[in-house]
């Protein structure tokens, strides 16, 4: 079976492509593109792209699947189905599962849940430390074996610093990529939201900008002290530009990360104590987004993920103090990021790698690509189209989002993913 | 006004109104028999999710005077060690027909949360360290009765300003009523630069003592804290003798302040700490007065939110 994909701006950040043409799908995988392919067959189908965007699918290296043992806030399925929606074709889960992924049995039961349930491609990251507590090292080569990808106690920094001086060696032996939650536990202790005047107003304790630099730092040092590749999640605030400046010119092997509510939001969305806002790293002022852009212009964080952070109402129609941090994202990674091809900050492309070369590069994965004969992994996007964020059409179990009730533009019409063809 | 959650989104002319009711009512506290039919009908449903004696008792008098009926409850014992969460908790007080809720909590922004999902008043009777409208109100009422006005004042608090709810609410109401605020204690017991931006609400209106005499030097109302060592098993002052020493209110300090300057404290006090012994004779404090002004001032909450408009 042959599948055309008629005049759309074809658009692969690892091959450096971007123009209008066709792309030719066969058997599930690239046949080949150019600025017009013509072929007259019977078994030819043929989807019209003219006004759409299309590229290899997203990769997603922070998500939250919460299985095994939190299903009711998502499963595989769900958290997978949120990410096919979103364009995401490949999705990177975070160890904090119950019980934690720090034994390779844990690795093969999600990768063995992701060949029944999932839609798209998942990847296990396993944790640092055995149950993420931050004092023995995981398995890793076991870990390694069973299928994990890179590892992390994300939701976790490991403030012991011998012990990650021990882990970024430790990765050494298995190429294991390590991914780091920076926040100093002390600095952030009991902390709701950003350290300022909304938490000053709102009598919550705030979470310092230091929690996260003084944690950003000392794992560059000790990055550039191991020279194993370190990446660190989730950057937030602005404190840490001059030090990844620095880490850059110092050739320190390391590759930062945002994501899309960092440069979409600002702790304002906490007024009226609105717990769907509450999330680790907080929601930071208008100076940090505007730093945050910033760094993604000047390539200093270049990779954005999600940080896809379910929960349900269990965990958050409660007080505040009480409800769970973090927000879903998956399915919006895509539209929200666009904003940024909107505002001429970052061209098609260069967004792109963001989403797809780099954090594939990360977890030293071959990106998906229009490569001939690699498996077809595509996205048909409408860079226009706006609709309202409703629970319906929220594909994840949990709907915590700041989002909700609010328009966005820019959706995903059309995936393939290999013989497959899914409008949605 | 639909509810009262908090100092910071009272505008001064409620603020004035409230303190004008509260006056007016005291009266009614004077009389052989202080109680008048009001609220008759009306249930008041009381959540003390922390120990409180004094903040609940004055409620509840409010209560009675006003012919308010009550129901209370205290988190011990409650529904909450059967798992149950606050909101299906006063969800079905509330279908017992409950009228307004006056809640003590000690995480911050609950009677907010509350208030979202209630059809009825809220009242924040303290919530964690954010704010502490009726005591503002009622510090506020009596500032105003002893020295005939609230504008132009210098008013000092000495303490844990950055855990204290008394204080956050304090620091809002008297710069809303045109005083000035000095807050002065250990310096990490302080708000930070950031958050001291929100504090100052009016240009100049706020500021940050590291030496006490700054803040106590011709103030018209001095505010005292109670102090904790620990908050959360982290002790945050060496030890209460040191903070008495640095940091209590001593005869010495009366040389500072004002002739005929007011001594406060919220309650209740550690005597020998954060006041020493001498300051119960201070002829200006008020701290019993405060007591009274209490029920007066919520009363006077009770009836605006209660009477309709
Ligand atoms: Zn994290
Ligand atoms: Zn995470």
């Amino acid at each position: 079976m042959k599948l055309l994909l008629k005049k759309g701006r074809l658009l692969d950040p690892t091959l450096g492509i971007d123009f209008i043409g066709d792309l030719l799908i066969e058997e599930g995988k690239i046949k080949g593109f150019g600025r017009e392919i013509e072929i007259s067959e019977k078994d030819l189908e043929i989807i019209d792209c003219r006004g759409k965007l299309v590229f290899p699918g997203l990769v997603d290296i922070h998500v939250h699947l919460r299985e095994p043992g939190e299903e009711w806030k998502e499963d595989i399925e769900s958290g997978t189905r949120a990410a096919l929606y979103g364009g995401v074709l490949r999705v990177a889960c975070m160890p904090n599962t119950k019980p934690v992924n720090d034994a390779p049995e844990v690795t093969s039961y999600i990768l063995k849940r992701a060949r029944e349930k999932a839609s798209v491609k998942v990847y296990p990251i396993a944790a640092i430390t055995k149950g993420q507590e931050g004092k023995e090292l995981a398995e890793f080569g076991r870990l390694k074996k069973a299928g994990a990808v890179a590892v992390s106690d994300d939701g976790k920094w490991v403030a012991d610093s011998s012990l990650m001086k021990r882990a970024l060696l430790y990765a050494k032996n298995f190429d294991l990529p390590v991914i780091s939650h920076c926040e100093d536990p002390k600095l952030s202790f009991r902390g709701q939201i950003n350290e300022g005047k909304l938490s000053a107003r709102l009598g919550l304790k705030g979470i310092p900008a230091s929690a996260e630099t003084v944690a950003v730092v000392r794992d560059l040092l000790l990055a550039r002290e191991t020279g194993t590749p370190l990446h660190l999640a989730h950057l937030s605030v602005k404190e840490n530009l001059p030090f990844l400046r620095w880490a850059k010119e110092e050739g320190i092997p390391f590759t930062a990360e945002t994501c899309p509510h960092y440069f979409t939001f600002t702790e304002k969305e906490v007024e009226g104590y609105n717990t769907n806002a509450k999330v680790n790293p907080p929601l930071r002022t208008e100076e940090d987004v505007e730093a945050i852009k910033e760094a993604l212009k000047e390539g200093l964080i270049e990779v954005i993920a999600s940080d896809h952070a379910p929960h349900s109402p269990l965990e958050k129609e409660v007080e505040f103090e009480l409800a769970s941090f973090g927000m879903i994202g998956v399915q919006f990674l895509l539209p929200l990021s666009f904003n940024l091809v909107r505002e001429g900050l970052l061209s098609e492309l260069k967004l792109l790698q963001y989403l797809i070369t780099n954090p594939s590069k990360v977890l030293k994965i071959e990106p998906p690509s229009f490569k001939e004969g690699a498996p077809a992994e595509v996205v048909i996007f409408d860079p226009e189209e706006r609709y309202l964020v409703t629970e319906d059409f929220i594909q994840s179990k949990s709907k915590n989002t700041p989002l909700l009730g609010r328009e966005l533009k820019g959706r995903v019409k059309t995936v393939i993913l290999e013989k497959r063809i899914i409008h949605l | 006004m639909r509810h009262l959650l908090d100092i910071y989104s009272l505008s001064s002319e409620t603020i004035k109104e409230i303190l004008e009711l509260s006056e007016n009512l005291k009266e009614i506290l004077e009389r052989p028999i202080p109680k008048v039919p009001t609220l008759r009908g009306k249930l008041v449903l009381l959540l003390f999710y922390e120990p409180s004696t004094r903040t609940k008792f004055s409620f509840e008098r409010a209560c009675k005077v006003l012919s308010a009926d009550t129901m209370s409850f205290s988190a011990k014992g409650s529904s909450l060690e059967k798992g149950e969460t606050i909101l299906d908790t006063v969800k079905n007080l509330y279908a017992l027909g409950v009228n307004l809720v006056v809640i003590r909590h000690n995480l911050s922004g609950t009677p907010h949360f509350l208030a979202k999902h209630l059809k009825i008043p809220v009242v924040n009777a303290g919530d964690g360290i954010h704010e502490h409208p009726t005591q503002a109100l009622l510090d506020m009422l009596t500032v105003k009765e002893k020295l005939g006005t609230l504008a132009g004042l210098k008013v000092a608090i000495v303490g844990d300003i950055k855990h204290s709810r008394v204080a956050h609410s304090d620091i809002l109401g008297f710069q809303k009523m045109g005083s000035t605020v000095y807050v002065t204690g250990p310096a990490h017991l302080l708000p930070e630069p950031k958050e001291a931006e929100f504090f100052e609400i009016r240009p100049g209106g706020f500021k940050i003592c590291y030496k006490m005499e700054e803040a106590l030097r011709d103030a018209d109302v001095v505010i005292a804290l109670r102090i904790q060592r620990e908050r959360h098993g982290e002790p945050f002052i060496p030890t209460l003798q040191e903070y008495a020493e640095n940091f209590g209110l001593t005869p010495r300090h009366l040389e500072l302040i004002k002739e005929g300057a007011l001594l406060m404290h919220p309650g209740p006090i550690n005597w020998g700490v954060e006041l020493s012994y001498e300051m119960e004779k201070y002829p200006f404090q008020v701290i019993l007065e405060q007591v009274e002004n209490g029920v007066a001032v919520r009363m006077a909450v009770l009836l605006r939110l209660l009477s309709g408009d």
